[in-house]
């Protein structure tokens, strides 16, 4: 098993999401270790991206808390997470599609580039934009991407535009990295890139929760795994111990959309 | 989308002289500018001046827009400039240019209160809500005669001060003179809007616009930049209020009505809004056809059917406005040249 703290970076108690009758999630804890790369599984359905939702601050929780570096954040501003070092990915191409690919993980250096509103007007914010543009263009560098820098992202074939989205998430420097569904449509070998990629931004101290239906991905990937089911939590532990878990079995082989269930049983 | 840095057409064979004549088409324009009131009757240069409000109101009004929200309550908003302008000269004896300036902050501070409400809503609830909010506006004005006026609204504002000094005299009641005032105020402000919008605000209203989940998923406050386009856009439309409010001498809650608005929203999307200069080309046009070609052939009263009719057949035929025309036709050029420069020319 991988290094990693015994403190929690992120830590949920009891977080409940109703939509109207709905329960999205119910009464769902668990806790994400400093350093690690933590999995969320669950048939389709279950809940991930709600939760997720909920801790990245889209979504109020209806009840219970969510802590992050001990700081109770429930119901907080996406944005004012972001500036915490709280970055969610979303599932499928979210991204400015309009943009080319360096202006979107220039948008990413959002918090980066501070400059006030005269210096922009009479353009003294020129420094700190030379350095946005040098550390989006590192961050392009880092995900092989840095040959694109001009083109207009719909160009990009998907595998490419699912790495742009992590891109524009890591560009603003994230203590916690949020993925979700981060390998979906992606060839094999486009995944194990990927998973090389996501192993080297946890060692460049990034602590990664991520989403994710490639089971074989999941457990080669993670280090501890949660399983929700229904909103709420079934089994946590490590890779083998959740893989093993009969609980677990069923719960993929009961759901009749359940994606992973080949990998998983 | 920001537009490409420094566009220029391939000028091919013509070369040089080409390129020099593009490099100094801001002289030519400044040139044409300063000679147009000489070349206009009287009453065409009243409605010179009236044109050049406008380009800023429709500017401002884009910039709001680059955040993907459209108001119907922009032209109120100038009118809140116009109203605290005229008051401010009137009742408070604050000199006329300075009146002007807290009109506009006025309309700016008008929208930071408002953006709580409208901000919570989106898309169409967000311009039924301008609307809504605009109308308020309105209602107040007709309401309160004392000081706004009543329905009459305000008259004999105090014009523009003449410049007296031993060897020049300007007289702001000619429109020559308020003409060339009002070229000079637009055209800092808009010089003002434009880097405003190719900085990295620019870049954060488009992202909002585009995906505005994923901007606030990367630490951009959604809420303050679509305030804070909101506030610069309507800063700046107070202004024109006051350019108006002063030179006309009166303003009354009609002048500021959803009709106006229309209009403004007609220019817009007949201009195209892609780029800085859409707007500004679907108001001069727009304004050329009513005033010379509906006047000369006696049409103007049918004025409202006619822009209805030019709205639709811009939204047919040229869907990405005016601003579109110029791109097309010079790539339409180059094709019969049989040129290979039609390769390296810039899309659209
Ligand atoms: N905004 C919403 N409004 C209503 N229901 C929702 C909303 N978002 C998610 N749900 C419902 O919550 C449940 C969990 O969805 P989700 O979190 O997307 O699951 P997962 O990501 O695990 O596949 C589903 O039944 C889904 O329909
Ligand atoms: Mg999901």
């Amino acid at each position: 098993m991988s290094v990693h703290g015994e403190r929690p970076i992120l830590e949920a108690r009891g977080l409940t999401r109703r939509f109207g009758g709905l329960v999205a999630v119910d009464n769902f804890s668990f806790s994400v270790h400093e350093g690690a790369i933590h999995g969320l599984i669950g048939p389709n359905g279950a809940g991930k991206t709600t939760t997720f939702n909920v801790i990245s601050g889209f979504y109020a929780p209806t009840a219970g808390r969510v802590f992050f570096r001990g700081l109770d954040i429930s119901g907080r501003k996406t944005s004012a997470l972001a500036a915490m070092g709280l970055v969610r990915t979303f599932q499928g191409s979210t991204l400015f599609q309009e943009f080319s690919v360096l202006d979107n993980v220039r948008v990413g250096r959002h918090l980066g580039a501070r400059a006030g509103f005269l210096s922009r007007l009479i353009g003294t914010d020129r420094l700190s934009e030379r350095e946005a543009d040098a550390k989006a263009r590192e961050t392009l560098a880092f995900f092989e991407l840095e040959e694109l820098a001009g083109e207009p992202v719909s160009n990009l074939p998907h595998g490419h535009q699912r790495m742009l989205g992590m891109a524009v998430a890591l560009a603003a420097e994230p203590k916690v990295l949020l993925l979700d569904e981060p390998f979906t449509g992606m060839n094999p070998e486009e995944t194990r890139r990927m998973m090389a990629l996501v192993r080297r931004i946890r060692d460049r101290g990034v602590t990664v929760m991520l989403v994710e239906h490639d089971m074989q991905a999941v457990m080669n990937l993670c280090d501890t795994i949660t399983v929700m089911n229904f909103g709420a939590l079934l089994v946590e532990g490590a890779p083998e111990a959740v893989r093993n878990d009969p609980a677990v079995i069923e719960a993929y082989l009961g759901s009749a959309t359940g994606n992973g269930a080949g990998d998983a049983a | 989308m920001p537009e490409p840095v420094g566009a220029m057409p391939a000028t091919g064979t013509g070369g040089s002289i080409g390129r020099i004549a593009w490099r100094l088409r801001p002289v030519f324009l400044f040139a044409a500018l300063a000679a147009l009131p000489y070349l206009l009757s009287y009453s065409q240069q009243e409605i010179a001046v009236l044109l050049v409000i406008n380009v800023l109101l429709v500017s401002s009004y884009r910039l709001l827009t680059l955040t993907g929200e459209w108001s119907l309550g922009h032209v109120v908003i100038m009118g809140v400039g116009a109203y605290a302008s005229a008051l401010l000269a009137k009742q408070a004896g604050v000199p006329v240019p300075l009146s002007m300036l807290l009109g506009g902050c006025m309309a700016a501070a008008v929208a930071a209160l408002l953006s709580f409400p409208l901000f919570r809503m989106k898309g169409f609830y967000f311009l039924i809500g301008s609307f809504a909010a605009g109308e308020i506006i309105r209602l107040i004005w007709k309401r309160f005669t004392d000081p706004f006026g009543g329905p009459k609204g305000l008259k004999r504002i105090e014009p523009f001060p003449d410049i007296e000094t031993g060897f020049l005299s300007i007289d702001f009641y000619e429109p020559v003179n308020y003409y060339f005032l009002a070229l000079v105020v637009v055209s800092a402000s808009l010089f003002v809007l434009y880097r405003i919008e190719r900085s990295r605000i620019g870049l954060t209203f488009h992202a909002i616009h585009w995906q505005d989940r994923l901007a606030e998923s990367v630490g951009v406050d959604t809420f303050r930049y679509r305030t804070l386009a909101f506030v610069i856009a309507s800063f700046f439309a107070g202004i024109a209020g006051g350019l108006y409010a002063h030179y006309i001498g009166a303003v009354n809650p009609t002048r500021f009505s959803v009709d106006q608005m229309v209009y403004v929203l007609v220019w817009a999307i007949v201009g195209g809004t892609a780029t800085f200069h859409g707007p500004i080309l679907g108001v001069v046009v727009l304004t050329v056809i009513n005033e010379i070609v509906l006047r000369a052939l006696g049409l103007d009263t049918a004025r409202p059917l006619i822009y209805g009719a030019i709205l639709i057949l811009s939204v047919l035929y040229l869907p990405n406005g005016l601003e579109s025309l110029g791109p097309r036709l010079r790539a339409l050029w180059q094709r019969r040249r049989g040129g290979s420069a039609a390769a390296g020319s810039e899309p659209a």
